[in-house]
């Protein structure tokens, strides 16, 4: 990250502002079992510059794909805003969310519709919005197509004659035929072999410097965030616990939970064994969120304190916070970072 | 047989515990027969963890199933040898072969739901695994459960017995999976990608456990995953195929020092490692498709996608020498075992 930012550049709204939204299940409410709430996504407040690619990550069940479905409308918050573009997105309907903001899902293949071609799945957002006429609208496809690096004719072609990578272009050709400024990846490559995958983490790179996008990516793989993602939010139980750059997050970790997580990832490097990270038994249970800080019944220096207050999500002067340039400020959740 | 303790085998012979000589295993599709195993060889040695690596289709799954038996009806297999601590898979009576399975030889699957049974509890289905193959009271398998539950790393262990499987996590039901395996003290554990849909904590906490219970019941464990990142950290051998057969096996440290294989080389090259690839660079990446194993492969089989191939891949290569024990399928094996570590060109582009 260089320090070129221009004044004008600097006024320019962010691609992505989340202000403490949150998500609650209703659980049960049986004839037996009382009903229990379940804070899925709670109070995440999260700003993502234009042109950046945010990494977020944590563990299985944590609330990144509840936080991902809000942002595409197609859950509602239980509170809390989002904005995009500067702009609030409470009232947009879903239609008028698709032009800024489009998914890419993990899997490649329950996310196409089995029984139409290639060409009518990549031409529907333009059919839905009414842009152009049909052979524009063809034409379009066809240059999208080409552009994901599928053969002319895949456009004839049904999802179940193709693999799981060339789904995924697919998938991809979809997303960003309507030119959205926003792309939220939800485990794009985790279904995928490591050769395909390669391919298509060079793809998503390439078309974010082409059109200029703005990246929200979700993966537990975290060798492939780090190849990939400019800033990182980590979350634990549906809250926020640590955010900063690449380099931050990764060279000097700050929150017990992202370091034992960078911890737990296996390099390919042969004779290091598999590290003993400490983190203890179970996950808690999210209808009963621990008190205090949600991370204490597991964290290895957890102080009487944790259990009783719970750490705020506040910036933080790095300790090698020079080397990392002005901008990029850290925030973190843990009374003793 | 099965009364023997594995010491008293070990004592008895020193040859491998599990010997695989050209397994095939062929399944009837619509357009002709489909290879998906093509005559493999490897062996696994007693208390050692083999790791099986390759691309999603490439004949894993079938290979673990043959091993254990549990291949679909419609499957035929054949191989020079198939021999499991002296037992002859290929001709054993079923009765018999279903006393090895569980007993002896256990399967850990990816899915954990299609191996357990939604409709008894944890605590019931555990039992079970022992009293099927031991006679032992219901006290003592039920004690041995509680062991290997808190073993495995779950607390209540109690409780959870009388839980059922609906009620656990993903993680949770992982590890139930690697208890009831462990119930009857195998000689071998076939586990097919057990921690590919868990997170990178939870991924962690389970090698850990499986390397323990390795050294200490002296279970070979074959580890069937794509992560060449878990390799790297738990195997001692490894063996990678590609479209059903074997085309490199090493040692861990050989094979990612030195790949052989122009395959192996270019999965190692397709995974960005932290410290090497630079961020944010174009990922190499290994073109084209794997080729159909419907019908005969002429020739290498990797010859479609290899920047290495020339006229002589026309022919198939034989599984040779590099190194002691370090094969590759390859026929310019000898020139590619080149000691260099294949992404250090990363760093300086
Ligand atoms: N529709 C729903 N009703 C009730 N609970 C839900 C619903 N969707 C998600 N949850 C719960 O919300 C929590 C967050 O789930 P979410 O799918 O967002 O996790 P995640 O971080 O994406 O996990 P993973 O990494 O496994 O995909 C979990 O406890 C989950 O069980
Ligand atoms: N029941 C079946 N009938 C016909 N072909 C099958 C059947 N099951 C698997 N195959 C084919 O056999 C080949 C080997 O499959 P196998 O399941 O062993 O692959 P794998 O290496 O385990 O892959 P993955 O990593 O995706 O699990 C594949 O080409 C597959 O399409
Ligand atoms: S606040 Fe306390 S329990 Fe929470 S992460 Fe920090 S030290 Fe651990
Ligand atoms: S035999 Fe030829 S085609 Fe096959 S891997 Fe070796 S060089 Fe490539
Ligand atoms: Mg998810
Ligand atoms: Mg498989």
């Amino acid at each position: 990250m260089t320090n070129t930012t221009s004044p004008a550049n600097s006024m320019d709204p962010l691609a992505l502002e989340l202000c403490a939204l949150s998500k609650t299940f209703k659980l049960g409410g049986g004839m037996l079992h009382k009903p229990q709430t379940l804070k899925a996504v709670n109070e995440v407040s999260l700003r993502v510059p234009r042109g950046q690619v945010m990494g977020l990550v944590g563990e299985s069940g944590c609330g990144k794909s509840t936080l991902a479905k809000m942002l595409l409308g197609l859950t509602p918050p239980s509170s809390g805003d989002v904005l995009i573009n500067g702009k609030a997105i409470v009232n947009a309907n879903q239609k008028a969310l698709a032009r800024h903001i489009q998914p890419i899902f993990q899997d490649p293949y329950s996310s196409l519709n089995p029984r139409q071609r290639i060409a009518q799945i990549v031409g529907l957002p333009l059919r839905i919005h009414a842009l152009g006429t049909p052979r524009e609208q063809a034409a379009k496809v066809d240059q999208m197509l080409d552009l994901v690096g599928l053969p002319k004719r895949a456009a004839q072609q049904y999802p179940g004659q193709m693999s799981g990578g060339q789904r995924q272009r697919v998938a991809i050709a979809r997303a960003l035929i309507m030119r959205p400024d926003l792309v939220i990846c939800d485990e794009p490559t985790s279904a995928l072999d490591v050769s395909i995958q390669a391919q298509i983490l060079n793809l998503l790179l390439d078309l974010k410097d082409e059109f200029g996008l703005t990246y929200l990516f979700i993966s537990h793989d975290l060798a492939v965030v780090e190849h990939l993602a400019d800033r990182l939010a980590v979350m634990y139980l549906g809250q926020i616990v640590e955010e900063g750059t690449r380099e931050q997050i990764f060279t000097a970790p700050r929150h017990p939970y992202t370091q034992a997580l960078l911890a737990s990832a296996l390099t390919p490097e042969p004779g290091l064994g598999v590290p003993d990270i400490g983190l203890g038994a179970g996950q808690p249970d999210p209808t009963q969120p621990p008190s205090g800080c949600a991370f204490h019944p597991r964290c290895p220096i957890a102080q009487p304190q944790c259990s009783e207050q719970t750490p705020k999500l506040s910036a933080i002067t790095h300790a090698s916070g020079q080397a990392f340039g002005k901008g990029s400020q850290a925030r973190v959740a843990c009374h003793l970072a | 047989m099965s009364n023997l303790s594995t010491a008293e085998h070990s004592a008895a012979t020193s040859s491998p515990l599990l010997t695989v000589k050209q397994l095939r295993v062929d399944l009837p599709v619509a357009k002709g027969t489909l290879h998906a195993v093509r005559g493999i060889d490897f062996h696994v040695e007693r208390g050692e963890m083999l790791c099986l690596v390759g691309e999603s289709g490439c004949g894993k799954s079938m290979t673990s199933l043959a091993l254990m038996g549990l291949l679909p009806r419609k499957a035929q297999v054949n191989a020079d040898c198939l021999n499991f601590d002296g037992v002859d898979l290929l001709t054993v009576p079923e009765r018999e072969r279903s006393n090895l399975r569980g007993a002896r030889m256990a399967m850990i699957f990816q899915e954990p739901m299609t191996a357990l049974n939604p409709a008894y509890t944890l605590g019931n289905q555990l039992s079970e695994a022992l009293r099927r193959h031991q006679r032992v009271s219901r006290q003592a398998a039920h004690d041995r459960a509680l062991y290997l539950l808190k073993r495995v790393g779950i607390s209540a262990a109690e409780e959870r017995m009388r839980q059922y499987p609906h009620q656990l996590s993903g993680g949770l039901r992982q590890r139930v999976m690697i208890a009831m395996a462990l119930m009857c003290e195998p000689d071998l554990i076939i586990a097919d990608e057990p921690t590919t849909a868990l997170d990178v904590t939870i991924q962690a906490q389970i090698l850990h456990l499986l390397r323990d219970l390795q050294q200490e019941f002296g279970t070979a464990i074959i580890f069937i995953t794509h992560d060449l990142g878990v390799v790297a950290r738990i195997a001692d051998r490894v063996a990678v195929m590609y479209a059903g057969e074997v085309i490199e096996t090493a040692s861990a440290q050989a094979l990612f020092k030195a790949p052989s294989h122009p395959y192996t080389q270019g999965l190692l090259r397709c995974i960005p490692t932290p410290g090497k690839t630079l961020p944010g660079s174009r990922l190499q990446a290994i073109p084209g498709v794997v080729p159909s194993l419907v019908g005969k492969i002429e020739g290498c089989a990797f010859c479609n996608r290899c920047d290495q191939a020339d006229e002589r891949c026309r022919t198939t290569p034989p599984l040779q020498a590099v190194a002691g024990e370090h094969f590759s399928r390859c026929h310019f094996a000898h020139q590619l075992a080149s000691p260099a570590p294949l992404n250090d060109q990363e760093v300086t582009s």
